[in-house]
């Protein structure tokens, strides 16, 4: 949370010195026909922090995941996943061909055996529990990212690994998803990394940022990274705004619980940023 | 009762069924399609092999079958070349190679029409025991990495994310193809092999709603087509591995038409 506030220092070193990182990376490098797709990059997932790599497409996000997953071999560096780790990973855009007969249910059990009661259990959690008997072809997009997520809690995992997983999701959805996302690591307790192109909503759900183009742009809490140059040249100025979003929201929600209209200076400085955000819509 | 040749061809037939059904559902499922035909058609050079080491001739074809699906996945990986590209060439030259080898041993005399669309009237006593012996071993191997290969063919990733031990699972998979070809070649002959792998699966998919469900609807289908087939090419003078080939088209056909509801 943007405790920080007015204490714009750029980026921060994202590799904590504590020692209990779920997944932890040094030096790691992924080359494939000659180029390098993710150089030197640092990073460490603690238990029950949200950590999401935005950056633009080709920039090696999902590159970096399957590597800290262990699905592809680094060239380059090392990662050290914590010793009987439990992933929940949730893909980027999984489709099962219709070929395929499968129910949620099915999908759900898939690597693991659970009983039917679990597997209600977890799709209750996302929202969705009378889908259990739903054939998959027949789910809307945001319905499937909820059996996705649900599946992923399944593994009573420690680390929920989620590749843009608001993917085929309409705009109200996805703000729904990342805040069940966030909802889940408050309940569960468990470390969220994520991978997402849209600044927009991720930036409210997120414990740290790691901006990446091959290489570690910037990183830090969500407030610092939205005014970083390096961010701001990736994304544009428009981006910035991005994040003033989220704080209008944040600010707004606050007032209201504490008495905002007494306050004459509080108000206006939540009008400024009211009016600042009507012009706002970047949506993507 | 298995002293007549029809009976024997029946009971091969639908043996083969049985096992090439649940077996084709992955080959559908994992888009295997082509890849399945590269490895039958170089079951000829598996028969060559087999003649010239003086081997039994199952153990040919499943030794260069699965050497040729290894060389598939081997090429695959580096990437030079469309996965396409190199089941074309691959498919065609070793069936090629084959019929190259076994012209070139000259002392040979042997059928080849029936290695290549089966001859499954010829299928002795000695063959019902490959066919329900290795049979039987193919569908306990399936039964046995029959859950992590669903998963690994749902999504290799994640499959892999969960501890799925992918590339074993894969290569048992294929050598279960080999096997499946080795015994099947008999019946519907090495060009035919894919279609009974494929078509009852596809004909089976309509009416399932889990992988099971479809897995025993197309051993079913796959046994329709050979009854089928048979009593066609009986009656009509046809060739028996083509006629159950057009048998379980004809099956596939009809999973096609609309179910009449019940109101």
């Amino acid at each position: 949370m943007p405790d920080s506030r007015g204490l714009p220092q750029g980026a921060v070193d994202i590799r904590s010195k504590r020692p209990a990182a779920l997944v932890s990376a040094t030096g790691l490098g992924v080359r494939r026909g000659g180029h390098w797709l993710v150089r030197n990059i640092a990073l460490d997932v603690m238990p029950g922090e949200v950590v999401t790599v935005i950056g633009p497409n080709g920039g090696g996000k999902t590159t970096l995941l399957r590597a800290l997953l262990g699905l592809i071999r680094p060239t380059a560096g090392t990662v050290r996943r914590q010793a009987g780790l439990r992933v929940g990973y949730v893909p980027q855009r999984l489709t099962i061909d219709r070929v395929l007969p499968l129910t949620v249910h099915r999908l759900m059990t898939l690597t693991v055996r659970r009983p039917r009661q679990a597997v209600e259990t977890a799709l209750g959690e996302t929202g969705i529990a009378d889908l259990i008997d739903h054939r998959v072809e027949t789910l809307s997009g945001g319905e499937f990212q909820r059996v996705m997520l649900a599946r992923a809690l399944l593994m009573e995992p420690d680390l929920l690994v989620l590749d843009e997983p608001v993917q085929g999701v309409d705009f109200a959805g996805e703000a729904d998803l990342y805040r069940l996302i966030a909802e889940i690591r408050n309940r569960h307790g468990c470390g969220v990394l994520m991978v997402s192109h849209d600044l927009h909503v991720v930036m409210a759900s997120t414990d740290r940022v790691l901006c990446l183009n091959q290489h570690v742009c910037c990183a830090g809490q969500p407030h610092d990274i939205s005014r970083h140059p390096e961010y701001l040249r990736l994304f544009g100025p428009r981006a910035a705004q991005a994040y003033a979003v989220y704080e209008h929201h944040h600010d707004h929600a606050h007032a209201l619980s504490g008495e905002v209209v007494r306050f004459p200076g509080c108000d206006h400085d939540h009008h400024g940023q009211h009016h600042h955000n009507h012009g706002e819509p970047d949506r993507r | 009762m298995l002293d007549d040749f029809f009976t024997r061809a029946m009971v091969a037939g639908i043996g083969v069924a049985a096992v090439a059904g649940p077996l084709g559902c992955f080959i559908v499922w994992r888009r295997m399609a082509y890849f399945g035909d590269t490895m039958s058609h170089s079951a000829l050079m598996g028969v060559a092999l087999g003649f010239l080491l003086g081997i039994d001739l199952a153990v040919g074809v499943i030794v260069t079958a699965v050497a040729v699906a290894v060389l598939l996945v081997v090429l695959q990986r580096t990437r030079g070349m469309s996965a396409d590209t190199i089941l074309g060439i691959l498919s065609h030259s070793a069936l090629s190679l084959g019929l190259v080898a076994i012209s070139l041993m000259t002392w040979l005399r042997l059928d080849l029409m029936g290695y290549l669309f089966g001859d499954v009237l010829a299928v002795r006593v000695a063959d019902l025991w490959w066919i329900y012996g290795g049979g039987a071993l193919v569908l306990a191997a399936l039964a046995t990495i029959w859950r992590p290969l669903l998963a690994v063919t749902v999504d290799e990733d994640l499959a892999r994310a969960e501890g799925v031990p992918a590339l074993p699972v894969q290569l048992a998979f294929m050598l279960l193809i080999a096997v499946v070809i080795a015994i099947a070649m008999k019946i519907v002959g090495i060009l035919l092999i894919t279609s009974l792998l494929i078509i009852p699966a596809a004909a089976a998919r309509r009416i399932a709603r889990t992988p099971e469900q479809m897995a025993i609807g197309a051993a079913v289908a796959g046994a329709a087509a050979v009854v089928l087939g048979l009593y066609g090419s009986l009656e009509f003078d046809t060739p028996s591995g083509p006629s159950i080939v057009v048998a379980a088209a004809a099956v596939f056909a009809v999973s096609l038409l609309p179910i009449p509801r019940q109101g």
